[in-house]
């Protein structure tokens, strides 16, 4: 069966849902072409601004975080809007357009005020651009001059500024690109709905400080002997991410472009059950290269085949009946946990795991051998999650 | 960075006593584990080592996703014997010997992963080749081992009608012929095969051309002729005494042990070697010596020796069957070169056995053994295997008088189309490179189907 991976967002029609988003791969119209080519759907440009706005980078801008031999599960940067400003964007989206007249161009964007804003909508649409992006949300050397999250953190400031960007726009859609930095994603999310904007994108970069320097007592990325608080991507953000995509799904109807740690394909299988209609990619593609669309195309492809699907329409939202509240989940379900004993390797994990934090319901026999005690066990599924052996422990109902 | 995962091999005793697969394969977490050492460098040098040129971080990197059928696909674009290559491959010497991880610690385990792979996908079901809409043209393959089927799927899937001749029942060729079963399931190439010829290629069974259909008429009949029939009989050594029935050529033991029913093996091997096995000899040195070795072991011999004229380093077998013969109980001997079967009455008594000495670098570039004035040894044997090699395939050239010969005296093909010296014929495989791997001739076969149709594209142009 032939499976159709296009699927429409905000009114455009994507030929796959994977877009690379607003970043350092995105920074200029050679490196787009190259990812065109490589099979992605669609670019962000990397933010731009008007012609007066001051940017200077520092260096080095990135850290990444290790996680025993693994190589950025997470990736702090430092990095700031791109140098490059409207005047050489606009040529990009001129350049992109005219060599992918099928594929799909949008620009970021970031203003100090009112006139800023308007004036970079309107030149990018009279250069051809698909859609717009506004990042109210990077979380660090931006806010500090009033733009980037300070303004996805106010429910105010975000419904006012994606009004004067909306009335702008007289062709393209506006995507607001919001910060997981506040306590009430929903209300943010409910406030772009209501400036009449046409999509969200979820996440932008989480503040973070990745890491110090132990020997000299400077956190990294190190600039000089300084450091800075910086923005947090990769598959280390995406449960925070994911998160944010469910609930803005389930407080707006608006189509939304996800954003925060999606590296592979059963990422993108996620997000799309949790309501997102778009899928964008950076830091992935940052560390493995524009490559990675054909990982992500293939595994959605044989997923969709799998499941007898044939469009990538038919997932969107399926997960989001499943996220209740807190208070709606069952307190009559009673799992416990089923230990497999032909698998079990006796590494007595799970053992540790329930003694120290669990409820000291596995005990070992002579030979090592766990043993679930159904009176002691909650069925909480620590043990499950500790195990190493493939499918030995799972959680059954009694 | 993490160890490298092995797969479990089948017990000992288990494994000379029957014709099961030793090698077991990755379990997942294993699978997982692995695909995790995989760096997935750029430009990697593993694909350069690959004769097909499979995209191996391509696929694992769809392993280290669960994407275990993508993984396949993707493997099986580049080789359709990607199961049967998992298996025979001697990856240490290509694509693992690239592998960049082995600058951390040791080469990612690519024929394990492959393998994992291609089970995944065999235990769903292979995806059928959608063929391209009918030329019109018509091939014949002559050969069904690995280049010819090779080249038949990559023809039939573009939609040129293909007819596939055997001198044997089955395809399958030194695969099936010579390779045995407890290195290749029966049911894992029989699988492969079967999606080939599904395809829409046209099997033709038990017809030797040159005896049963005429070459020249081939060459009339059809719009181009594929020859991948590999080698031909042994080369017939000249050893005093090796007339007699106890002496045999593994090549014929081979192919009779390779019978997957246990009652056509016994009744193959009896019309190879009507006594017992008793105490075995293999003299050779190459992966077919090992192979008889081990299946000696396994069709009830008593003992089995490998006696070879260099030493353990000049070896052509590759070492990791080596090692494992070794593990069976299969005993090297090295620096005795055959002088004379000892036989009474017409029963085979022993090899007696020059002793030699390892001389300057011949014209392979290894030493050259020549004798080292020792006296004779001798080694006592029931049976007496020779496994010192095939010949070129005579009977092709005597059935296409115009075919040239390379310096080797195998056929002489452009290296790049694969054409020979008569228009319209193509060849490759062993009958071109005298004998190599599996993998090279798919390598060929694929080559020459993509010669093959340039060629008829330029003479016959395809239909609509």
């Amino acid at each position: 069966m032939s499976v159709d991976l296009s699927i429409k967002f905000a009114g455009i029609k994507f030929e796959n849902p994977f877009t690379l988003a607003a970043s350092p791969c995105t920074d200029n119209a050679e490196m787009v072409a190259r990812a065109f080519d490589a099979g992605w759907a669609a670019a962000v440009l990397k933010t731009t601004s008007v012609e007066e706005e001051v940017v200077e980078l520092v260096y080095p801008m990135m850290a990444g975080l290790d996680f025993e031999d693994k190589k950025v599960i997470g990736l702090q940067n430092i990095d700031l809007i791109s140098e490059r400003h409207i005047d050489q964007v606009e040529k990009d989206v001129r350049e992109l357009k005219k060599a992918y007249p099928h594929k799909v161009v949008g620009a970021s964007i970031m203003g100090q005020k009112k006139e800023h804003w308007q004036a970079l909508v309107r030149r990018l649409e009279a250069a051809g651009v698909d859609f717009i992006e506004c990042s109210f949300s990077c979380p660090h050397g931006m806010p500090e001059r009033g733009m980037g999250s300070t303004i996805g953190q106010d429910a105010e400031l975000t419904e006012r500024t994606a009004r004067w960007v909306k009335e702008a726009a007289s062709r393209v859609p506006v995507s607001i690109k919001v910060t997981p930095l506040v306590a009430d994603l929903p209300h943010i999310a409910r406030a772009v709905q209501k400036s009449g904007a046409d999509a969200i994108t979820a996440i932008n970069t989480v503040k973070c400080l990745i890491g110090v320097d132990i020997d000299n007592f400077v956190p990294y990325p190190v600039v000089d002997g300084k450091s800075s608080y910086g923005g947090y991507s990769g598959a280390a953000i995406k449960p925070i991410s994911l998160r944010c995509v469910a609930e803005i799904a389930k407080a707006v109807d608006m189509p939304i472009s996800a954003t925060g740690g999606i590296s592979t394909w059963r990422d993108a299988v996620e997000f799309l059950l949790c309501g997102a209609r778009n899928l964008q990619v950076c830091t992935a593609a940052m560390k493995h290269g524009f490559r990675i669309i054909e990982d992500l195309t293939d595994g959605l492809s044989v997923y969709l085949e799998d499941k007898g699907m044939s469009r990538v329409e038919e997932l969107v939202g399926l997960a989001l009946p499943n996220i209740v509240e807190h208070s709606h989940l069952s307190r009559e379900y009673k799992p416990v946990s089923k230990i497999n004993l032909e698998t079990c390797v006796k590494c007595d994990v799970c053992y540790i795991a329930c003694q120290d934090g669990g409820h000291q319901a596995i005990t070992l026999d002579d030979k090592r051998l766990p043993h679930v005690d159904e009176e002691k066990c909650v069925g909480c599924a620590m043990c499950a999650s500790v195990c190493p052996v493939f499918e030995c422990i799972q959680m059954a109902p009694r | 960075m993490a160890a490298r995962q092995t797969p479990d091999t089948l017990d000992i005793p288990t494994r000379v006593s029957t014709m099961e697969e030793v090698d077991r394969g990755l379990k997942p977490h294993q699978a997982l584990a692995e695909a995790g050492r995989c760096i997935f460098c750029h430009d990697a040098p593993c694909v350069k080592g690959c004769p097909v040129g499979i995209d191996i971080p391509g696929f694992i990197r769809r392993i280290s996703q669960r994407n275990m059928v993508g993984a396949a696909r993707l493997i099986r674009q580049s080789n359709p014997f990607g199961a049967v290559c998992a298996r025979v491959c001697p990856s240490e010497a290509q694509c693992e010997k690239g592998c960049t991880s082995a600058g951390l610690s040791e080469p990612v385990a690519i024929a394990c992963l492959q393998r994992y792979a291609m089970d995944q996908e065999m235990a769903r079901g292979i995806r059928p080749v959608a063929a391209a809409e009918p030329t019109g043209r018509k091939v014949a393959v002559i050969g069904a081992g690995p280049a010819g089927l090779a080249c038949s799927l990559a023809l039939a899937a573009a939609g040129e009608a293909v007819t596939l001749y055997d001198r044997s029942p089955q395809p399958g060729g030194v695969m099936r012929y010579g390779i045995p079963s407890y290195r290749l399931p029966r049911e894992v190439l029989d699988q492969e095969i079967a999606w080939i010829l599904s395809a829409g290629v046209q099997f033709v069974p038990n017809t030797e051309v040159g005896r049963d259909v005429d070459m020249a008429d081939l060459v009339r009949q059809y719009d181009a002729v594929f020859i991948g029939a590999g080698l031909g009989e042994p080369e017939s050594p000249s050893i005093p005494g090796a007339d007699v029935p106890g002496v045999i050529s593994a090549y014929s033991f081979l192919r009779a042990a390779g019978e997957p029913d246990e009652n056509t093996r016994q009744q193959a091997l009896g019309e190879v070697i009507a006594q017992p096995l008793g105490q075995v000899v293999v003299l050779g040195g190459g992966n077919v010596a090992v192979d008889a070795a081990c299946t000696a072991l396994r069709m009830g011999a008593e003992s089995v020796a490998v006696a070879y004229r260099r030493t353990r380093a000049e070896m052509p077998a590759w070492a990791e069957e080596v090692e494992l013969a070794e593990e069976e109980g299969v005993k090297l001997v090295f620096l005795l070169s055959p002088a004379e079967v000892l036989q009474a009455e017409g029963k085979v008594q022993g090899v007696r056995m020059t002793r030699m000495k390892l001389a300057e670098d011949d014209a392979s570039g290894r030493p050259r053994p020549v004798p080292s004035g020792e006296p004779d040894d001798t080694i006592a044997a029931d049976t007496v295997v020779l496994a010192f090699g095939q010949a070129p395939n005579e009977s092709i050239f005597s059935s296409l008088p115009s075919l040239a010969r390379s310096e080797s005296g195998m056929i002489a093909v452009d290296a790049d189309t694969a054409a020979t010296s008569v228009a319209g014929v193509f060849a490759g495989g062993d009958a071109v490179n005298g004998g190599t791997t599996v993998v090279q001739a798919v390598s060929e076969g694929l080559r020459a189907a993509e010669g093959i149709r340039a060629y008829l594209d330029s003479v016959t142009p395809a239909r609509g």
